[in-house]
């Protein structure tokens, strides 16, 4: 935790109200069964206590101890060990940049830049109206969509600085966003859920943004003798679109 | 361009139907020949699955290589014990991006595979552990299990076999260590992802002290092919050694990024053929063959065969077979930086040597970077590092340790530029996937 401790201690965290103790019961029951040993459900119990509380509380992890038979001490030890766990409250939508290598050199680095000025906030802060939480992330496997953003861990491939403001405007304006791999944006608390093991129940939230995304097609549609897949400006108001790079041959 | 078009080198097989409007579904995959092999498996005796996947001579996708089929067998039977497989989807070593795209478009083929791997090992409960932090895949997987539970391919009784199988898509929290396997097996019992102590290995005691196999995505999700097609239609693609068709991952300044599925032992140089070269005007400086804990290559490696043997000859490692290709705008002093830090945010911090080398690499770095560097600190680096490589507690420390090595090893001039020059002689600006754009524009 952030807070230096004086040595004096806590108070045992408050409990849920009962009618909500007793909804999380239920599902951390549910969660439990799935498992051979009890505490294989404690990383999914934290992402459940987050999806009723938008971050890891001290009432989370009473609640995690208690289902599991640990003390608050072992689940907070664990809690802290994982970067997806919250140890404050956040925003309904969490925008990561990745600004590992490859994504920082193909823009990365220039799109947290413009985001941090944009919001007026740093790493790990969240806007004011409580809507956006900025973060830059590590490799989220998609290095053949560079640069990428996540929100609320839906791929928003091959960004630009423009594309990223547009999409944080989006986000605080309520307006509809669409990732280019995922599903329409739900909020953290319900992304949170999913990560529980509870499956998205949405609509169309599966097929969403249809099969493999261009860049996965590359080599297919190759062999196929097909034209390539655009790679850049996926999202419809992205401004840019370098089209068809196939006749170039920088080799 | 080649004489023959490089492209008909590709050989997609995973990949092989991503293109199909519903490719994730149940319908999808069995249009596809899907579940076949599951029953060809059913009709063998289960040691005879393990040694037919031995004899196809398939290894591990998931960084090391490690024969497949070897690992089946060395879990005890009649051991009276549960076995269990884990599917490692962690997919998070930087560069590294084959096993997401796969579960996405095609995450069938990695379940079946996984029905015949434990009927194989005798295992009735079976794991994904796939990130946190890539959901669209998560809800393809969990949408993939409920179709497999409703079609009768898991659960009891799997086909009328007799075989009985229960699978859990079990969510990561995000930290790279839990890729490694042994890591992986804490954070599945639910505590701090931290390597264990091997002997005795998960094959004797992994999750919850059972023999225990841990598996790669592509690994498994190559089995179903395996069987269905036949380990000499298998062999007959790669070499002796490595065998096979493997997705190789391209991404960074080359024209077309992406994924390409072909046999073992093609070099980059056939690739960036068929993916359109590097971006238009630039040349190939560095890359790495497999992620960034492998050791770098420049445009010297350009032919070296990108399978086990091949690469290893050359003084890296086939890895993952992510292919992070930069060109000339790129700092190598900007580059192994991040990863540095990379390495020093995902250190565990159980072992010395690098809970304390990854940070005081980090701060020469930065300052390398920075211009307030010294020439003698290039010593230091390498002292460091070697400190860290072959003295850690496990492989992410070796793979911290490879690109300060290697980009030593063929930059070390431009280390020198920074510290001379006290300060950055590249423009990070150009590197941008939208460098050449705006440009191109201006000058219209
Ligand atoms: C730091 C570290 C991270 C790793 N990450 C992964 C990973 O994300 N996925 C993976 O399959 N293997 C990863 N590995 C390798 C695993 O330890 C293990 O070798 C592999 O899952 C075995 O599968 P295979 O035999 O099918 O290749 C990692 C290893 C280390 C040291
Ligand atoms: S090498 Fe690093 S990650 Fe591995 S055990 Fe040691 S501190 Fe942990
Ligand atoms: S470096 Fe950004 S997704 Fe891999």
């Amino acid at each position: 935790m952030t807070d230096v401790s004086l040595g004096i201690p806590q108070m045992p965290a408050p409990d849920y109200p009962a009618d909500v103790r007793a909804r999380l019961e239920s599902d951390a029951r549910e969660v439990i069964a799935r498992y051979p040993g009890s505490r294989s459900a404690l990383l999914p119990l934290l992402h459940l206590v987050q999806s009723e509380d938008g971050h890891v509380t001290r009432t989370g992890i009473r609640f995690c101890a208690e289902m599991l038979g640990l003390t608050t001490a072992e689940v907070t030890a664990v809690s802290t060990f994982y970067t997806m766990y919250r140890r404050k409250p956040s925003g309904d939508y969490q925008v990561g940049v990745c600004t590992n290598t490859l994504c920082a050199v193909m823009g990365g680095d220039a799109i947290f830049d413009e985001l941090k000025q944009h919001l007026g906030v740093g790493n790990d802060e969240t806007t004011e109206d409580g809507k956006v939480t900025l973060e830059h992330i590590e490799c989220n496997a998609a290095c053949d969509f560079a640069p990428v953003v996540m929100v609320n861990w839906e791929f928003f491939d091959n960004q630009t600085p423009e594309s990223a403001r547009q999409l944080v405007d989006d986000l605080i304006a309520g307006r509809e966003v669409r990732p280019t791999r995922g599903a329409p944006l739900c909020t953290y608390k319900e992304t949170a859920r999913i990560l529980a093991g509870f499956p998205d129940t949405r609509e169309g939230a599966v097929e969403a943004s249809g099969g493999a995304g261009p860049a996965s097609l590359a080599g297919l549609r190759l062999h196929r003798g097909e034209a390539p897949a655009r790679v850049v400006g996926q999202r419809a108001e992205s401004p840019t679109d370098t089209g068809d790079a196939s006749v170039e041959d920088g080799e | 361009m080649t004489v023959e078009p490089a492209e008909k080198l590709l050989a997609p097989v995973l990949s092989a139907f991503w293109d199909d409007p519903r490719s994730w579904t149940l319908e999808t995959y069995r249009r596809h020949d899907g579940y076949q092999a599951l029953s060809k498996a059913f009709a063998m005796a289960p040691d005879d699955v393990i040694a037919y996947v031995k004899d196809s001579g398939l290894r591990g996708r998931g960084g090391a290589g490690f024969p497949t089929g070897m690992k089946w067998q060395f879990i005890p039977q009649g051991d009276g014990k549960p076995h269990y497989l884990v599917v490692n989807a962690d997919e998070s070593e930087p560069g590294t991006c084959k096993d997401i795209p796969l579960l996405f478009a095609n995450p069938h083929s990695l379940i079946e595979g996984m029905i015949i791997a434990c009927y194989a090992i005798r295992s009735h409960h079976a794991f994904i552990y796939l990130r946190g932090e890539t959901v669209p895949v998560l809800r393809r997987l969990h949408e993939a299990v409920r179709e497999a539970y409703a079609a009768g391919y898991l659960g009891t009784n799997i086909q009328g076999s007799g075989f009985d199988l229960e699978l859990t898509v079990h969510a990561g929290a995000g930290a790279y260590i839990c890729g490694e396997e042994t890591a992986l097996l804490d954070s599945l019992e639910g505590r701090r992802g931290q390597p264990r102590l091997r002997p005795p290995f998960p094959a004797v005691e992994g999750l919850y002290a059972c023999p225990t196999v841990v598996n790669n995505v592509e690994s498994i999700a190559s089995v179903p092919a395996i069987l269905q097609r036949g380990k000499d239609w298998f062999k007959s693609m790669g070499s002796e050694k490595s065998p096979g068709f493997t997705l190789y991952s391209l991404s960074g300044h080359v024209a077309r990024p992406g994924q390409y599925e072909g046999p073992l032992g093609i070099t980059l140089r056939q690739l960036l053929d068929m993916g359109g070269g590097m971006r238009p005007g630039h040349r190939l400086k560095f890359w790495t063959p497999g992620g960034s804990s492998t050791p770098m290559f420049t445009d010297e490696h350009l032919d070296v065969p990108l399978d086990y043997e091949g690469v290893g000859a050359a003084g890296s490692m086939l890895g993952t077979k992510a292919l992070q290709c930069f060109d000339e705008t790129t700092c190598v002093v900007r580059a192994v930086t991040r990863w540095t830090e990379f390495y020093a945010h995902e250190s565990c911090g159980k072992c010395t040597p690098c809970r304390e080398g990854t940070y005081w690499l980090v701060q020469l770095l930065r300052d390398i970077e920075a211009g307030k560097g010294h020439i003698s600190d290039l010593d230091k680096l390498n002292d460091i590092a070697d400190n860290i490589n072959g003295k850690s507690f496990c492989a992410l420390g070796d793979g911290a340790a490879a690109p300060i090595f290697s980009s030593l090893k063929y930059f070390r001039e431009e280390y020198e530029e920074h510290i001379e020059r006290k300060g950055c002689p590249f423009d990070p600006a150009r590197s941008t996937a939208w460098a050449d754009k705006y440009r191109t524009e201006a000058h219209a």
